[in-house]
């Protein structure tokens, strides 16, 4: 029979997310049942949110290590070498659980945690990213969690003073039932001054600082390791609250402690707080930790150890001192006025021990609650291969102006500005392309310097959803593609892995499959993982959300003086893409949006034609011949045209030859991979043009820059006044009737 | 020119406001923290700069008023001497008493950043000499409460006597009169929602904000 301890019953395990075969390996390894406290440890340690256990059999085919990579996956967030002794720091994580029940704290805290995750290790944040995806703009909840997400995202980097640059939003049925709000952080640190969680040793003093620990947030972790049902938002109360004024001074002041030699290891607390914080130090640093609960800075009276150690109250950090410098960190920590207090000690004995109001009231190993997390291969089955659509298949519209005006005032493509504008994107003083700017990735410099770091957040689910493999493939293939459209040596990744039940075979698939086209492409396009998280069981009544992999992409611009936008056209320069147009119409935004379906396969990226247009591209921006460069993606060539037209106020005359194979339409909208659109002067374009037949790259002229529309061999005109109108004002329309019931 | 720009612990405009001054005046502010009680012996100009003071999470700027070092500020103040408060630090000073007027929520109720276009009203003080002809400049904004209230008496007298310094080109806040800056009687004490200091480098957020920091060098 099953042994429990005083209190405990089956029941009470489960309500834990612990089933019976975990239950057994813990009575094993105990030797003994656990008691209440040991349980709730053992339960968000071995969560799917902290232990991977549905994931990890496969993030190891992932590509971690590279020439550039200082630091990959395992520690708080991914470092590389920008050159200069210098590093950036950067990691994106999810927050879609909260969000959902309570968007404004959701989000403000998802912000605060991945800054926590960056500046934990040595860096001052510079820049924040965010991926969002909701449900359809009709759905009774979207505009307010809209409204709720954005001004959540907002309300907290603008606190603490990091320019949010950029992002992508998306709108799809596919998550009605559970939005996703994904944050990134990204931040700088010299390479010999970053912190990591391992390197305590026995006999250190441990010291919380931040905020006092409250009764918020219990069980966080425990959520985001469920579906959600029709009773989810009775989990309000486990959606913890932020305060950006606390994180803002718990910023400046571990940089100033930093700054001295009084660190062995630190720890943000972020899901699971104290305990995984605690376990993480101990565990890679191969040690074990006393701490004294009753030392710990409380918020309530009366907490019990349960509470304390799952609490996921924000804004707090666990350091491991070296022995006697306790008085450096007390007085920095005074100066900002933040709680400081000595609560253990690391000890040699490989365990855990917790003491309140004098009795011990947990005593474990520390070893198997990190190692022994168990490890699912789950099985899978991969989706049935969709068959490709072209163009040619697909009825040829009789107007392309008036299509092209759809396209690019439906929900995906339309102008955020609504969203952008409640971001501050120019505090630090060093944003030089962020999402107001005609740019394929924001541009941040590093300060003080003429270096930049390009940055961007991909990811086509609907490619994910009509095939796992090419889908992920193409989510990190774009990144890629962006970075290098501004001029950037793309360098690493961190991914952000948003998936339905893993538990289902069908989910499980899209999974595998988007992991494994993804590391194909990072393979092949040198463009490592550095860090990354994975969100799982984001399905409402057993309705999965669309798979969407998101990747964030950081690259270098050794000389700011040598990149691109897509704002630079003037009259009369030659517009030219990059690469073959077959007219892939699959799963494409034109089939959504003008025929209302959302079959056929994802487009293919052939990653060797990726790899040498990208670089011919990179190449030919250096050498100061581009005027404008974009790259092509949701609605082709025509959106990534309209997209150049409107920066550079300049209409774009398409020049499209009756003879091809092509149908105009699928000349226009198709979304075949691998292609770049570019302006250049005309003396400048017959130089790229030869370049490019010297080196094997396809490259066609498709137009020329003037007037004041969008056009198709003289004809199917768009004038770009009623484009603008059309594009800006979608967003306003949908979100404006919140703003005037708020007023 | 001797400058201080003061440092609360949710500034965070702070160091743009250091490297603003720096570069213009070639020589570093001195980074006055919140607790001190003087400001550096010598100090010939006063920046407040942008951020949350202290979480501002009771009326912007409304405890930083009380801090311990505002008295020095208004002391400098008072001696004529120049001081500048951008967006919180605008905030700062009409809590203070030390300007006109207040600084109420965005009339959209929500935060709003952009590169906002501005009209000089008062191309003849201390902080606007060195604009010469130029009269419309574009500088960023970024904040929650910007919009500037006083009663219509207030507004009329400080139009009369030229205190309106900068108006907003396409009003995005709601304030009064499209007011974006305004001065003491004085016209040593300016405060603006706008952020000049954003606005003095090629490659992030244009240099119309340069010859803000230039005509305060010709005048301290």
């Amino acid at each position: 029979m099953t042994q429990y301890a005083d209190g405990i019953a089956a029941e009470i395990v489960a309500e834990h997310g612990i089933n019976d075969e975990e239950y057994a390996i813990i009575l094993d390894r105990l030797g003994r049942a656990p008691n209440m406290v040991e349980l709730g440890i053992f339960s968000v340690m071995w969560s799917e949110h902290c232990s991977y256990k549905s994931s990890r059999a496969h993030l190891g085919k992932f590509p971690t290590s590279g020439e550039k990579v200082i630091q990959g996956p395992g520690e708080n967030a991914g470092v590389i070498d920008i050159g200069d002794g210098q590093a950036c720091i950067f990691k994106m994580e999810s927050h879609n659980h909260p969000s959902y029940i309570e968007p404004y704290q959701g989000a403000a805290t998802g912000v605060g945690g991945i800054l926590r995750d960056v500046f934990t290790m040595g860096a001052r944040p510079v820049a924040l990213m965010n991926a969002l995806r909701f449900g359809a703009p009709d759905h009774e909840k979207t505009q307010h969690l809209v409204g709720g997400v954005v001004a959540g995202i907002g309300g907290y980097g603008n606190c603490v003073g990091v320019p949010t640059v950029g992002g992508e939003t998306n709108f799809h049925e596919g998550y009605n039932g559970n939005i996703l709000v994904n944050a990134m952080a990204v931040g700088l640190a010299e390479t010999d001054n970053i912190f990591y969680a391992r390197g305590a040793e026995p006999g250190q003093p441990i010291v919380y600082v931040g905020s006092k620990t409250g009764r918020d947030g219990i069980h966080g972790a425990t959520m985001a390791s469920a579906e959600f049902d029709d009773e989810s938002e009775e989990k309000r109360p486990t959606v913890q609250v932020g305060d950006p004024f606390v994180e803002k001074k718990l910023i400046e002041a571990c940089l100033e402690l930093m700054a001295t030699d009084a660190i062995a290891a630190i720890q943000d607390m972020g899901a699971a707080g104290l305990t995984s914080s605690s376990v993480e130090m101990a565990d890679k640093g191969g040690i074990g930790i006393k701490l004294i609960m009753d030392d710990v800075p409380q918020r309530e009276e009366n907490m019990s150890t349960y509470e304390m150690m799952l609490s996921e109250s924000q804004e707090r950090m666990l350091v491991i001192m070296k022995p006697g410098r306790e008085d450096v960190a007390k007085a920095i920590f005074e100066k900002w006025e933040l709680d400081v207090a000595v609560i253990g000690e690391t000890t040699d004995t490989g365990r855990m021990v917790l003491e309140h109001k004098g009795e011990i009231v947990c005593d474990i190993p520390v070893a198997p609650l990190a190692d022994d997390a168990p490890k699912y291969e789950r099985p899978y089955f991969a989706p049935e291969v969709r068959a490709q659509i072209n163009a040619k298949d697909v009825a040829q519209p009789s107007h392309m102006g008036e299509v092209l005006l759809k396209l690019m005032s439906s929900p995906n493509m339309a102008s955020k500005a609504w969203i952008w504008r409640q971001y501050d994107r120019h505090v630090m003083a060093d944003t030089a392309a962020s999402s107001e700017d005609p740019s394929d990735a924001a541009i941040v410099r590093v300060h003080g310097t003429n270096k930049a770091l390009a940055i961007t957040t991909d990811c086509t689910p609907r490619y994910c959803y009509a095939d796992p493999f090419e889908g992920g493939k193409q989510a990190v293939a774009e990144a890629w593609r962006n970075l290098t459209a501004t001029g950037a040596d793309p360098i690493a990744i961190t991914d952000c892995l948003n998936f339905g039940n893993p538990e289902r075979e069908e989910i499980m698939g899209q999974f595998v499959g988007c992991v494994e086209g993804m590391a194909q492409a990072c393979a092949a396009l040198n463009f490592p993982v550095v860090s990354g998280n994975v969100s799982l069981y984001n399905e409402t009544n057993g309705v999965a959300i669309p798979p969407t992999p998101a990747v964030g992409g950081v690259g270098l611009i050794p000389d700011m003086d040598k990149r691109a936008g897509f704002g630079g056209m003037s009259e009369g320069h030659i517009l030219m893409v990059v690469g073959k147009t077959t007219g892939a119409m699959g799963a494409s935004t034109y089939l959504r949006v003008v025929e209302g379906r959302e079959d056929g396969g994802a487009p293919m990226v052939d990653l060797d034609r990726e790899k040498a247009h990208g670089n011919f591209v990179r190449g030919q921006i250096r050498a100061g011949r581009i005027s404008a460069c974009h790259d092509l993606s949701d609605g082709g060539l025509a959106c990534a045209a309209a997209d150049m037209a409107l920066a550079s106020q300049t209409g774009i005359k398409l020049a499209h030859d009756a003879d091809s194979d092509v149908p105009m339409h699928g000349f226009l909208f198709g979304e075949d991979q691998a292609r770049y659109l570019m302006a250049a002067k005309k003396d400048d374009a017959i130089a790229i043009i030869q370049d490019a037949k010297a080196e094997d790259i396809d490259i066609q002229v498709v137009g020329l820059a003037g007037g004041t529309a969008v056009s198709v061999n003289g004809a199917h005109h768009l004038e770009l006044d009623r484009l603008r109108a059309a594009w800006e004002g979608w967003m306003p329309d949908l979100m404006e009737p919140v703003a005037e019931a708020a007023e | 020119m001797k400058s201080a720009v003061i440092v609360f612990p949710g500034s965070n405009c702070d160091r743009d406001a250091h490297d603003a001054i720096e570069r213009v005046t070639g020589e570093k502010p001195a980074m006055v923290w919140h607790q001190e009680s003087e400001l550096p012996e010598g100090t010939e100009f006063v920046m407040i700069p942008g951020g949350f003071s202290y979480g501002d999470y009771l009326r912007c700027g409304a405890m930083a008023s009380r801090s311990a070092i505002l008295p020095a500020v208004v002391a400098h103040a008072a001696t004529g001497a120049p001081v500048l408060g951008v967006c919180n630090g605008f905030q700062i000073l009409t809590e203070s008493g030390l300007l006109p007027g207040a600084l109420m929520r965005n009339a959209g109720l929500t935060f709003v950043c952009e590169k906002a276009p501005l009209k000089i009203d008062n191309g003849n003080t201390r902080f606007t000499s060195r604009y010469g002809a130029t009269s419309e400049l574009i500088i960023p904004i970024a904040h929650h409460d910007g919009n500037y209230f006083a009663d219509a008496e207030t507004l009329d007298r400080i139009e009369g006597e030229g205190q309106v310094v900068f108006r907003y080109g396409n009003n995005p806040n709601g304030s009064q009169r499209d007011i974006a800056g305004v001065m003491n009687e004085q016209g040593n004490v300016l405060g603006m929602m706008p952020h000049p200091e954003r606005a003095v480098d090629e490659k992030h957020g244009g240099t119309d904000g340069l010859a803000l920091f230039e005509s305060l060098l010709g005048s301290a």
